[in-house]
């Protein structure tokens, strides 16, 4: 496959579309096994990078997999690996809403539902690791993401663009106290 | 929703303006809440009851949640081309921004301090996910199938990073039969 880029970019990206059980960040961690170990597309601290900047930009954080199909390929290359990601997981939702509410309020669906939610959070969580293993997080980045987390918990209302300014803050905050960390 | 009188249907060119704005300008996430805003109360698109099934289904079937839940409202609308209407509508406005945002970035990324920048937003976004898994997973307990099912998911993908094609294959219908309706004396 290496004759087509594109092809490649497909073929990445639309296999994980159906299996982003609970959204982008459930594949983050198979995502950067593939893209930075195995195709050494980008480095680790590349995704870190794309991961940070798809958060602070609009959109939905599985906007990474846009960056990383910009980086391979240019803008075709983003709206390639971005329909790739994308598509695959719509088609199956127009397929299951329409079964879904031919049979609304039937037991298998809370079956299918509390079947799918613990491996969603598995997922997450896998991706959480994934994500500080490239950034080899020291324990300012584990503290603040337990603290945002524990802040969400507090006040669920806050709003995700302050604490991401808030994880600013404090890295910046670390720097002054200890210069040339 | 087959006993309401159905309303003109919604013009393609709404549903792709309507969630145009709100893709462009969701920073930060909280995109759901948004949508849902404008489809229900402000438009009165679709009903309130069947946009939260819309929402639970969206969280069941794999992909972004976000793009899950205007899949479904724009094929409640218009069908097909509700969908895609919705879907572009959703995606147009983010996938230039970030790729604009990426493509300022990489021409400042040397400065030194941006890159505690890249690290304090990074860990503050972990930890928005990691409330979410964690939440997710608190909800299994104190069941010790599911429980189970979020712990070998975690150590497969994320510690032992073993393929994800084939874990899920195995893992998700698994847990589903798990799940089945059946007398349980655990509750």
């Amino acid at each position: 496959m290496r004759d087509n880029i594109y092809l490649t970019i497909i073929a990445v990206f639309a296999p994980f579309s159906l299996v982003a059980i609970g959204g982008a960040p459930s594949i983050f961690a198979p995502l950067q096994k593939e893209t930075v170990d195995t195709l050494h597309w980008l480095t680790g601290r590349e995704f870190v990078e794309m991961f940070a900047v798809a958060k602070f930009a609009p959109g939905p954080g599985a906007m990474i997999s846009t960056l990383i199909g910009y980086k391979v390929a240019g803008w075709l290359g983003a709206l390639v690996s971005t329909l790739a990601l994308f598509l695959p997981s719509s088609v199956l939702c127009m397929g299951v809403a329409t079964v879904w509410n031919q049979h609304r309020g039937k037991p298998w669906h809370r079956a299918i539902q509390q079947g799918l939610s613990p491996i969603a959070a598995g997922l997450m969580l896998a991706g959480v690791l994934a994500i500080f293993r490239l950034a080899q997080a020291g324990p300012l980045s584990w503290a603040v993401a337990v603290a945002v987390a524990g802040i969400l918990s507090w006040r669920a209302k806050a709003h995700p663009f302050a604490l991401l300014f808030l994880g600013v803050v404090v890295f910046l905050l670390a720097r002054l106290v200890t210069p040339g960390g | 929703m087959q006993t309401e009188p159905e309303p003109a249907p919604v013009p393609l060119w709404d549903i792709f303006r309507v969630f145009f704005g709100v893709g462009a300008s969701s920073f930060g996430g909280g995109i759901t809440g948004w949508i849902h805003r404008e489809v229900v109360h402000k438009r009165r698109w679709i009903a309130d009851e069947e946009m939260l099934a819309g929402i639970a289904l969206s969280q069941i079937v794999p992909g972004a949640n976000v793009t899950n839940t205007c899949v479904y409202v724009g094929q409640r609308l218009r069908g097909l081309p509700g969908a895609l209407a919705a879907l572009f509508g959703l995606l147009a406005g983010p996938f230039v921004m970030t790729i604009l945002v990426y493509m300022a970035w990489d021409r400042i990324s040397t400065i030194p301090i941006l890159q505690d920048v890249v690290d304090g937003v990074a860990a503050a976004a972990v930890g928005l996910n990691l409330r979410i898994g964690v939440v997710g997973a608190s909800q299994s307990f104190p069941k010790i199938v599911p429980m189970l099912i979020v712990v070998v998911t975690f150590v497969s993908v994320g510690v032992y990073q073993l393929p994800i094609l084939p874990v899920m294959a195995v893992l998700a219908p698994l847990s589903i039969a798990l799940a089945w309706p059946r007398k349980t004396a655990d509750a």
